[in-house]
């Protein structure tokens, strides 16, 4: 309970520096918000008294602490290109991308951990070594290429979907995740071909220590000893990776959402950087580091729940 | 280490290290065409050729043309170089500002130790792309600022495996025995333990290169990486997949080029360690 406080105190710190990293490294790009909105022609009195409205004359610190508690009110600022506030402006285009991530996620989960037993299972087989080269390869492939791929073998090719017919959330759920899917598994497939990998090796590492031929000494059969004792030990670095790869899964949505033209944060984020809009930046920004800190802790505390070794070292 | 022996298995050298070997190939092939590409290209990468666009593989074109009729061929090494040379500086800074960090933190240990890696970890957490994003907003696109960027991505994650490897070391007995000779710190840091850090840093060079191309790739398919009219690989890709209805197989040859290249460093990476 304590190490749980402890955490959660150390997540919030972290996201504060954080924001306070991003909001000063945005004060110090050249450019006066002012005259961005207005545009060159207007006079230096009206800029003046728009400086003044926005606050930007008072001192670095009261401006950062009125954004900071704006941002936790749900005031995310107002967009210098669109005049609207930012919230509405990404408000309905977060759960896109949350949920393209977090369907990600679980195909990774439930593509690897079965594939890496076998392979560990039967290693040295000749499914084994066909895997592990076709493994190798696709860890190589990056996520936006096996879009590409997916889009003209299904979407083409078979028609199993249609390229660029998303369907919004708000029309139908299910449809929704349907056309999430082939994007999903676009961002899955090489991570998963990593962490099966990964899970490959670490049962085969403790496959070959003691207590695993005490288990079969006792008269165990292979499947018992492999779930019951080997998989408990070697699926722990495991977890640590797949907690690692959630931050670059949402990384990974934001490339993928282009190839898929889905309306996720991706094409908000893109055109407000090359538009200089960057209070909609910002406030990406801040919500992704949140969601990047915040399943970090989340892996942290299952890795505690899964690992006795780690409870009992405090 | 001698060259017969290089190639063999670490732990067991009757055998041969296939997975170095392996990548070795791939990447001196890979690199060799790079290369070969500095001085000749098959055709112009923007000579245009209106009348023979979306050509299949041919002899004439090796991974066919594009929607103007430029030699795909000849664009992917050319994409393929501007890659390489990101790679490089964006390891280059990584390996450098990690180096430098890691080393202080694991010799020093303390409270310096302590802010460092606090913020290193931080920074580790956020995945590299978007990093670079906030970068690339900030200072602008093009080649040097993706440079940049990455650079400072790639730091955390060198100067984390530099201090464990410093910590590793820094109380064994010939560094005591350095010490006691009078030695100052940054020359036991940096005569006597850097060295020994080597085998595992050659290792995290490769995954570098491995990571590094992929997320080029990544920022030009965006479209803020590096900027026409610069060859690169992300963004023939973002153009191909425009044209993926009637013309697939244009974006058959810059996908290549990018996976031989993460594959050949990333065999590389592991049959190091191995």
């Amino acid at each position: 309970m304590k190490y749980i406080v402890k955490k959660l105190i150390m997540m919030a710190f972290t996201i504060l520096v954080i924001s306070f990293v991003v909001f000063l490294a945005f004060r110090f790009i050249p450019g006066d918000p002012a005259l961005m909105i207005l545009g060159g022609q207007s006079s230096p009195e009206k800029i003046e008294a728009l400086r003044q409205e926005m606050g930007l004359n008072d001192p670095v610190m009261a401006q950062y602490l009125r954004w900071l508690g704006g941002l936790l009110r749900g005031d995310f600022g107002v967009s210098y290109r669109y005049s609207m506030p930012v919230l509405s402006l990404i408000g309905e285009k977060i759960p896109i991308t949350l949920f393209l991530t977090l369907e990600a996620f679980l195909l990774m989960v439930v593509i690897s951990i079965p594939l890496g037993i076998y392979t560990a299972k039967y290693s040295g087989g000749l499914i084994d070594r066909v895997l592990v080269v076709i493994n190798q390869i696709i860890m190589a492939v990056p996520p936006f290429f096996s879009g590409i791929l997916i889009t003209w073998l299904f979407g083409m090719t078979f028609r199993w979907f249609r390229p660029g017919g998303y369907i919004s959330y708000k029309v139908s759920f299910a449809s929704f995740l349907g056309y999430l899917f082939y994007p999903a598994l676009a961002i899955a497939l090489p991570k998963a071909a990593m962490a099966v990998k990964l899970l490959r090796s670490s049962v085969l590492t403790e496959a070959k220590l003691d207590y695993v031929r005490t288990a079969y000494s006792r008269g165990n059969a292979t499947n018992d000893v492999l779930y019951r004792h080997v998989l408990k030990n070697a699926i722990i670095p495991v977890v640590t990776f797949l907690g690692m790869t959630l931050a670059d899964m949402v990384a990974g949505s934001l490339i993928v959402e282009q190839v898929f033209g889905i309306p996720g944060l991706s094409k908000t984020l893109l055109t407000s950087i090359s538009n200089r809009d960057y209070p909609v930046v910002e406030a990406i920004i801040v919500l992704i580091a949140v969601i990047v800190v915040t399943s970090n802790v989340a892996v942290d505390l299952i890795y505690r729940a899964l690992d006795p070794r780690i409870r009992a070292e405090e | 280490m001698r060259i017969k022996h290089f190639f063999r298995l670490k732990n067991n050298p009757g055998k041969y290290n296939v997975t170095l070997l392996t990548g070795t190939i791939i990447t001196g092939c890979v690199l060799l065409l790079l290369l070969i590409g500095v001085i000749h290209t098959p055709y112009d990468t923007e000579a245009m050729d209106t009348a023979n666009k979306f050509a299949g593989f041919s002899l004439r074109h090796l991974m066919g043309t594009d929607n103007f009729g430029r030699d795909v061929f000849s664009r992917v090494i050319r994409g393929g170089q501007t890659t390489l040379k990101i790679a490089v500086g964006t390891v280059f800074i990584g390996l450098l500002g990690g180096t430098v960090i890691g080393a202080v933190t694991g010799y020093f240990g303390g409270l310096v130790d302590e802010i460092l890696m606090r913020i290193n970890d931080t920074i580790f957490a956020f995945p590299s792309v978007l990093l670079a994003l906030v970068i690339v907003s900030l200072f602008g696109s093009g080649t040097i600022h993706v440079i940049w960027a990455l650079g400072i991505a790639f730091i955390p994650s060198f100067a984390r495996m530099v201090r464990s490897e410093f910590l590793r070391y820094r109380d064994s007995d010939f560094i005591s025995v350095a010490r006691m000779q009078g030695a100052k710190s940054v020359r036991i840091m940096f005569l006597h333990i850097f060295p020994n850090t080597l085998p595992v840093l050659l290792s995290a060079v490769m995954i570098g290169f491995n990571n590094a191309v992929l997320a080029e790739a990544g920022l030009s398919y965006l479209g803020i990486g590096v900027q026409p009219p610069e060859p690169s690989l992300g963004r023939m890709l973002s153009e191909a997949q425009s044209y993926l209805a009637t013309a697939p197989l244009m974006s058959a040859g810059p996908g290549l080029m990018i996976i031989l290249m993460v594959l050949g460093f990333s065999l590389l990476g592991d049959g190091i360690s191995e």
